[in-house]
Formats: structure tokens, C-alpha cells, sequence
């Protein structure tokens, strides 16, 4: 059964009362809220996602709530909490589905030290990954957005999930968190793609979430090996450039992009090895969305795979 | 004989635990709540452990989470041995005797309970009279006072058996320093003298733990005095974990109930040894269980045996929604204020929790006046 085949009602009530249990590619979380904003931005961007059973194991337990105090009536808030216990200090009752979105992705980062986690975009084509870690501001996400939009395929907008014994990426197809003037762009680059009512004065400035391709979703079991690891900057006005990077600089940099390089000890760095010996690495600056689909699209027919 | 499938969902953790080779029975949304209360208690990576060293095989969802807890209960053993070993460095010139306590002394023992164990800070005992020589070298060192203010600095430094929490300025880690292990003004005194005196050497150069017995009584006085009920559960591992190792000599069970009475914790050890083999099953031979109960003050009246078992029992389960009835927040609550009345004498008491009570009031409109700024 998927989301989109529950009825409003019944998302609801599920939501308010037991819990949705959504999959999201490796993960099963159950999401308890009675917020309007998260229904609808479930009912809206999880669409295609298969719900699990009631017997069925769930990774996670999230709720939206109001907190327990004034704040629950005057100058709203919400409290995102897991399993009981509230991480974050409360938010802005505005901002509750974006809370929802970054709660899900603290849950990843900080409960599943069985996979070595890169703050990174990931997408895929022919079965190779290109992974783009970056700090926020440097566009990866809008360069994930648009690439999904032209054919290939999200495994991830924020997490790497990297396999510590066989380096392959796991998927975690979610919503693409696009910022200020990224969700205007991705709008006119992508006309047909399905955004979230934007959000603003976050955390993160204004936060729109758009929905991942069917494909992507569909294909949430199936995992990639590593292909190309790219620094993408984007820089107005700029043309477009791809460099190579030296393996020692991309190792560095990728080394500073994960949660949990340190926690994992030789583990990690075994992992790391793997996955930068076996991608090709390059530095890559853009400014127009057309032409860096081009240059992608060049750099998976020119490489050299088997 | 009909094989129990499903387990009553409050006794899951306690099952796993005492039974570990049960866990490849379970049924999926068992393990879901085994999962939550074990990570809740802060013994998912022990589980992860008795999982491993039976070699069993479980599903793929809940042992990613099990790996996941023992990737850090592994990464944190390894740094408790790294930071234990800067503290030694840092106090070397103080000449002070340096004994590791609770979790760190079990890492530096190599005893089996620290394996899978996750730790918050690192303690250590120290002579009383070194006490300023001890704090400053450790100033030189980089560890500074966890900002507090002067009421808090005052209450530890004149009546608790600890420095306030000091934090290494770069690394983050907390220590707590003590030079007992009783505060101050609590009516009973075990003698630091004693305990240093009887303290060993570890494989570590220069670091000390206490006394296998020790140790034990400690770790006793530690889980139900200290009124710290958030791992209760997993204290009281560590206490069915030391038993279980130490026990295999005799001498432990000869000179544990006469060194008991000897650091006047008999009381600690009587609740110890009461709940161990209540909730774990821990093997306790039956001869000590008959000394303890001969020891003066350590079996409390019958009355109000029956009111600490209720409050015990309660405080001991999972802390997970799961695990609890409707009086166990009561239950957690008069054991932090029992705590409290052990610690001190009532007059200091009552000015110490209205003095909280009054904090804790203004932090919150501060805090409320800001957010609404």
C-alpha cells in the first residue's frame, strides 16, 4: 500500500493517532503528528511511498507536537522529538513540515553508524553514483534537483549512506530541500515538478521540499556503486568548468564532509579509501543549469566502465 | 511443553539480558520495542554484544541498529583509555594516588562489563588534602569549571564529596573529581583512606581502580543513593556484570559483607544484592545473602522494605513509555527526593531545594522573556 491510496481522512487519522508508517528507502519511520502543515506535506511529497505493515520493524519514532507550555497557544511552536526525547529546542509552529524534514535526517545521522554518512547529495546513472558533498550555499542541491528533473536518478539530496564492506551507496530517496532563490529557479528549470508551499524566515532561510521522481522511489532497494565524486560550486555568471581533483584533496575533503568518519576509526577510513579509489574526482563550477546537465551527461557516456 | 512465544513487552530488555539466546525466537515488532527500550536505557550496544558473543542471528533492521550502538560504545572505550591516561599525565606532578571510579575503572580493568557500555563523564578519586594541588594541575591542563554559579560552586565545594564538573577546553569531556565517595553531609562516611589505601594498579601505568570489593560498593552506594534513576537499569547491569565476574573468587564473597559494614554501606549492598537477583537473576550464594541481612541497618524494616521495593522496582525498569505504569514518575521522583534526604541533614535540605526550586522558576521566565524579545 502507498500514501497516496489512503484517504485524507484515514492519513489523518493515522498521523494523530498510531502513526504513519512510512518506508523511505533502507528506513522505517513512524510519524505521529496533528499538525495541518505535516499532514499535508506528506499527503503531498510522499505520495508514492509504500507505507509498512503493523508488525512490521520501524526504525524511528518521530512525533510534531505543540510543546507543554504557553508556547502551545501563544506564538506557536513546534517540538520535534524521537522517541520521547526532543532534540532540537522548539521551532516555529510555521515551520513544522521543514522540521519534520531535517528531524528525519537527524535521525539518519546520528542512529545508523552501520553505514559511514557523507553530507552529501547523491544521484545515479547506469548503476554509478555521482556524489556531491558540500557545505550548504554551494548549490549541490539545486544541482541534485535539476538533475533528477533530466533523467537521473535520486538516491539522496543530503545523506551519502556508504556501505562499510562494500563501499556501494544505499538509497534514501526523500524530498529535495531547495533554498531561496533555488526554488524559483528549480521552478522555471523544471516546470513540472511538484513543490512544497514555500516556507519562510527558517532556520535556513525560505524552504521549499520537492517531490522525488516515481523512479526514484520505486527503485529505493536498489543501491549504487561509486562513480564520480564532484564539488560542485555554483558561482553567477560563471562558465561552466569541470576539473579534476587530485585523490589525496578529494580524500580531505570528503573526510570533513561525514558525521561519523572519527566514530567509525580504521573503518572509516577503510571505507573512504574504497570509495574515492574507485571514483573518478573533480571540481565543478556552474552558473546555468543547461549546460551543467550537458557536462553530466557527457561525463557518464565518456567514463570508462565496464 | 509449550514453548512461550511471546514475551510480556515490560520484561523484553530484562529477558534479553538475562537470557540473550532468546533474542532469535522474537518476533519482529518485539524487537521493535526491545530496540527502543534498550536505546533508551542506554544498553542497545550490550545487547549488541550478547548478540555478537553468541554469535545469533537476527534480522537485518534491528541489527543495523545494533551495530550502529556498538560503533559508538566501541569509539567511546577507546577514547575513555585515551582521556584516563591524559588525566594521569596531567596529575603526575601532584604526586596524588589517581583512582579511576565506575565506568572508566571498568574499561581500565578490562573487566567484561565495559564492553558495550556508553559513558557521559569520567570520574576519579583523589586524597582530600591534594584536592587543590589536584584542581589546578588540571587547570594548567586545559580542564576548566562547567560555568556554574556561585550558590552551585559554593554547594559542592562545602558540602559535596566533588569538585563542580570540570570540561577539557578543547575536547568536550567532562570529569568529575572526588575525594569520596559520600558527600559531606551525609550521615554515613565511608573512609577515602581505606579505599585509596586498598586501591590497585591497572595494566595502564599510574592508573588506579578501587578494589574488586570495592568497586562493587561503590557502584552500589552509586545506583541507589545517588538518586540518578535515568540508568538505573543499566547500573544495575554493571553491578549484576562485577558480581558475576568477581564472584568467581571466593575470597570476594568471604570479605564482601564484613568490608560492607566496615565503609557503612551495608544498606547499599543489602538493596544491591536484593535487586540483582530479583530483576537479573545474578548468582548470589546463599550465605551472603544471610550475612547481609545480619549486618545492623542494612535490611530495612519490614514497612518500609515494602515501600523500597515498590519505588525500586519501578525506577529499575526500561525508562520507555513501554516499560512504565501510571506511579512510576512518582516512583523516580520520591527517589530523587530520598536521595536528597541522604545527602544532607533536613535543615540544609529544605534551603537547598527551595534555593533549586526558586533557580529554576527565574531561569524560566528569563527564558521565556527572551524567547518572546
Amino acid at each position: 500500500m502507498i500514501v497516496s491510496e489512503l484517504s485524507r481522512e484515514e492519513l489523518n487519522n493515522r498521523l494523530a493517532g498510531p502513526g504513519l508508517r512510512l518506508r523511505t528507502g533502507a528506513f522505517v519511520t513512524c510519524a505521529q503528528s496533528s499538525i495541518g502543515s505535516v499532514a499535508a506535506g506528506i499527503r503531498q511529497l510522499y505520495a508514492d511511498y509504500r507505507l509498512a505493515e503493523e508488525s512490521d520493524f520501524c526504525d524511528f519514532y518521530v512525533r510534531l507536537a505543540l510543546p507543554r507550555n504557553l508556547r502551545r497557544w501563544w506564538r506557536r511552536q513546534v517540538l520535534f522529538s524521537f522517541d520521547d526525547h526532543a532534540p532540537f529546542a522548539p521551532l516555529p509552529y510555521a515551520h513544522a513540515f521543514p522540521v519534520f524534514e531535517w528531524g528525519l535526517n537527524w535521525c539518519v545521522s546520528q542512529h545508523c553508524h552501520n553505514y559511514l554518512i557523507v553530507h552529501a547529495a547523491v544521484v545515479e546513472k547506469s548503476g554509478y553514483a555521482a556524489i556531491f558533498p558540500a557545505p550548504p550555499g554551494s548549490g549541490k542541491s539545486t544541482l541534485c534537483a535539476a538533475l533528477v528533473n533530466q533523467g537521473w536518478r535520486l538516491l539522496s539530496d543530503e545523506l551519502a549512506l556508504i556501505d562499510l564492506v562494500d563501499s556501494t551507496l544505499t538509497p534514501l530517496p526523500r524530498p529535495v530541500s531547495l533554498k531561496n532563490q533555488s526554488i524559483e529557479v528549480i521552478r522555471r528549470f523544471a516546470p513540472d515538478a511538484v513543490l512544497s508551499r514555500p516556507v519562510a524566515d527558517t532556520l535556513k532561510g525560505t524552504v521549499a521540499h520537492m517531490k522525488p521522481p516515481l523512479d526514484a522511489v520505486r527503485r529505493e532497494a536498489d543501491r549504487a556503486r561509486p562513480g564520480w565524486i564532484i564539488f560542485p560550486r555554483y558561482e553567477a555568471g560563471s562558465a561552466t568548468k569541470l576539473g579534476a581533483l587530485p585523490k589525496s584533496d578529494t580524500f580531505m575533503k570528503l573526510a570533513d564532509n561525514c558525521f561519523n568518519y572519527s566514530l567509525l576509526g580504521a573503518r572509516g577510513f577503510d571505507a573512504l579509501v574504497e570509495v574515492v579509489d574507485s571514483s573518478d574526482c573533480f571540481e565543478f563550477c556552474y552558473s546555468d543549469l543547461d549546460e551543467a546537465i550537458l557536462a553530466f551527461d557527457a561525463l557518464a557516456k565518456t567514463s570508462q566502465r565496464e | 511443553m509449550r514453548l512461550q512465544r511471546h514475551l510480556s513487552v515490560n520484561e523484553l530488555l530484562l529477558t534479553a539480558i538475562r537470557s540473550p539466546w532468546k533474542l532469535v525466537t522474537i518476533t519482529m515488532s518485539e524487537w521493535d520495542v526491545l530496540v527502543r527500550q534498550a536505546r533508551n536505557a542506554n544498553l542497545l550496544a550490550r545487547i549488541a554484544r550478547l548478540v555478537d558473543d553468541l554469535k545469533l542471528t537476527i534480522h537485518p533492521s534491528p541489527r543495523a541498529h545494533l551495530e550502529s550502538a556498538n560503533a559508538i560504545a566501541e569509539r567511546q572505550y577507546a577514547a575513555v583509555q585515551w582521556e584516563a591516561d591524559q588525566i594521569a599525565r596531567a596529575l603526575a606532578d601532584t604526586g596524588a594516588p589517581v583512582i579511576f571510579l565506575k565506568g572508566a575503572a571498568y574499561v581500565l580493568a578490562g573487566l567484561p562489563v565495559a564492553q558495550g557500555r556508553v559513558f557521559s563523564d569520567i570520574d576519579i578519586l583523589v586524597p582530600k588534602s591534594l584536592l587543590p594541588s589536584v584542581e589546578a594541575a588540571l587547570m594548567l591542563h586545559g580542564w576548566a569549571g562547567v560555568e556554574q554559579d556561585a550558590y552551585d560552586n559554593n554547594y559542592y565545594r562545602r558540602w559535596m564529596h566533588e569538585l563542580p564538573p570540570m570540561e577539557h577546553i578543547k575536547r568536550g569531556s567532562v570529569l568529575d573529581v572526588h575525594h569520596a565517595i559520600l558527600p559531606e553531609t551525609s550521615d554515613r562516611h565511608p573512609s577515602s583512606e581505606k579505599l585509596i589505601a586498598a586501591s590497585v594498579p591497572t595494566e595502564s601505568l599510574g592508573l588506579r581502580v578501587l578494589a574488586p570489593i570495592d568497586m562493587l560498593l561503590h557502584s552500589a552506594t552509586h545506583l541507589f543513593d545517588d538518586g540518578e534513576w535515568d540508568h538505573g537499569l543499566r547500573d544495575l547491569v554493571d553491578l549484576d556484570g562485577l558480581l558475576r565476574q568477581f564472584g568467581r573468587d571466593e575470597f570476594f564473597w568471604k570479605e564482601l559483607v564484613p568490608r560492607a559494614a566496615e565503609l557503612e554501606l551495608a544498606r547499599s549492598l543489602f538493596y544491591a544484592l536484593r535487586y540483582v537477583t530479583r530483576i537479573l537473576h545474578t548468582p548470589i550464594p546463599t550465605e551472603v545473602m544471610r550475612a547481609v541481612d545480619l549486618v545492623q541497618g542494612a535490611r530495612p524494616p519490614d514497612l518500609l522494605l515494602m515501600l523500597m521495593d515498590a519505588l525500586f522496582l519501578r525506577a529499575l525498569r526500561p525508562s520507555h513509555r513501554t516499560a512504565q505504569d501510571a506511579l512510576t514518575p512518582f516512583a523516580r521522583w520520591l527517589l530523587y527526593v530520598r536521595a536528597h534526604w541522604l545527602r544532607m541533614p533536613p535543615h540544609l535540605l529544605i534551603y537547598h531545594l527551595l534555593r533549586k526550586a526558586l533557580k529554576r522558576a527565574h531561569v524560566t521566565k528569563k527564558q521565556d522573556d527572551q524567547a518572546l524579545a
